[in-house]
């Protein structure tokens, strides 16, 4: 690692501030970018450690809405939705292993969006919120291309605020060395329309299966899936874990189960 | 260099860190507690996990600074107070769970988490926990089987087919 210096601020506005430093660099649980400055990706003058704020970490159920603090971690996640949004919670209790989920937050997974990463496939199925210091962005104008999203130098991530669908399920394909989805889907149901969204598959990163969405809204049911053709494969992740055809192939397989395993 | 206090152990330590002084760091190499192990750069491996207040933490993917004010317990810590082994790493010699040591600190600090959660695992709950431990050496069969016994469960039929 490069030599840098770390804060560990205890409110958003003062966080803020201390990103204000040039090459300043927001610290979330590290899961991803402690790993990424060991092998010298990223050289910050200084690390904002986010982990201190404690208004940062909540779930909050507010009528039809599940709003989380943008440093609550994934274990957190899927202990206090369970009861509330099944769906989430059961994402959050499959990523990584038990140590990375007790470090690893929802903010930090959502700035990050990695091409496999889990919750922006939730997020732009339901439509979420993203709640920054500075203003609210929704879920499909937020996500832009593998690690790419509509934040500024220096904004965080405060909220993720989530629409609670009637019915929902994420189906994780399992890339076996790494343990991030190879392709994930997650689907929800509201009472007037369907939301699928897909993590790990396509070149352009997370992305809404319209289609899917469509025919699910009409009749949600994995017959409905069964007539549709899957996503070109020319624009799917090709690798040696698994062909671009392949990964298309499993978009609809993994969309079919999340429709008969939704709760 | 910034100065942090946290309880290792029990015992209150104050020093001076780095930025980026990873708190595996810290621990390995100020305060000699060697126990704690590094086997690779990725956060994946599981060998330097740690109890940091109380919760599971991989102690290579967590900054030294960030343990301010915080109750750190290490494989050093666990031992029962008269010096003997806790059931745990008892269990772990009985059943024959390590074979060259290098993952064992993390297991056992890993399987002391799993059983303050869940005191009576089933055996495909022991192997879905330990996705983040890995071993390279026992075939994890034997890790599962003393994690099963530490928890008070007859462990005849774990791993027989
Ligand atoms: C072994 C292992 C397995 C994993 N498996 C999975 C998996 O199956 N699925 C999955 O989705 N993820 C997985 N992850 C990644 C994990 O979920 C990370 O926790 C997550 O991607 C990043 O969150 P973090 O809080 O650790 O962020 P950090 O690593 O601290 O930060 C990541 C990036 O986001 C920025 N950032 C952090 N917080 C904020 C914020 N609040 N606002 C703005 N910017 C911020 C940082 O500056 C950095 O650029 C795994 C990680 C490991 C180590
Ligand atoms: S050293 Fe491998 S996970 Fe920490
Ligand atoms: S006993 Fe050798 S790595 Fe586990």
């Amino acid at each position: 690692m490069y030599a840098f210096e770390i804060e560990r601020p205890t409110s958003v506005a003062e966080a803020v501030t201390a990103l204000g430093t040039e090459e300043a660099q927001p610290l979330g649980g590290g899961q991803t970018l402690i790993p990424t400055l060991k092998q010298r990706l990223a050289m910050p003058s200084k690390l904002v450690a986010l982990t201190a704020i404690a208004d940062m970490k909540y779930v909050r159920r507010d009528g039809d809405t599940l709003a989380i603090g943008g440093g609550t971690t994934h274990g957190t996640v899927a202990k206090e939705a369970a009861t509330h949004f099944p769906g989430l919670a059961g994402l959050a209790a499959r990523i990584g292993d038990p140590a990375v989920r007790n470090r690893g937050t929802i903010g930090g997974s959502i700035a990050n969006n990695d091409p496999s990463a889990c919750y922006p496939s939730a997020a732009l199925a339901c439509g979420a919120t993203i709640v920054t210091n500075t203003r609210e962005i929704a879920a499909d104008d937020y996500f832009q291309g593998m690690f790419m999203t509509a934040l500024e130098e220096g904004e965080i991530v405060t909220e993720v605020r989530f629409p609670i669908p009637e019915k929902s399920a994420y189906m994780k394909f399992e890339q076996i060395a790494s343990r991030f989805p190879l392709v994930g889907v997650f689907v929800a149901k509201y009472a007037d329309r369907v939301g699928v969204g897909v993590t790990g598959a396509s070149n352009d990163g997370v992305f809404r299966w319209s289609e899917a969405e469509e025919a699910l809204a009409g009749d949600f049911s994995a017959d409905a899936v069964a007539g549709l053709t899957a996503p070109d494969a020319s624009d799917m992740i090709s690798d040696l874990h698994g062909t671009g055809a392949y990964r298309a192939h499993l978009i609809g397989v993994m969309t079919k189960r999340g429709v008969a395993a939704a709760s | 260099m910034t100065e942090v206090t946290m309880t290792v152990n029990g015992k209150s330590v104050r020093r001076a860190v780095r930025g980026n002084e990873l708190l595996v760091e810290f621990l390995r190499e100020q305060l000699r507690l060697t126990g704690t192990h590094v086997g690779c750069d990725t956060s994946q491996c599981g060998a330097c996990c740690v109890h940091v207040n109380g919760e599971l933490v991989k102690a290579c993917s967590m900054f030294a600074a960030e343990a301010e004010g915080a109750e750190v317990t290490t494989i050093e810590g666990v031992a029962n107070a008269d010096g003997s082994l806790n059931v745990i790493q008892q269990a772990f010699q009985d059943h024959h769970g390590l074979q060259c040591g290098f993952c064992t600190p993390g297991m056992v600090m890993s399987a002391a988490s799993l059983l303050k959660e869940n005191p009576k695992p089933t055996e495909a709950e022991v192997r879905h926990w330990l996705q983040g431990n890995i071993c390279r050496c026992t075939g994890y069969h034997n890790i599962v089987k003393a994690i099963m016994a530490a928890s008070g469960q007859d462990v005849a039929t774990v791993a027989a087919e």
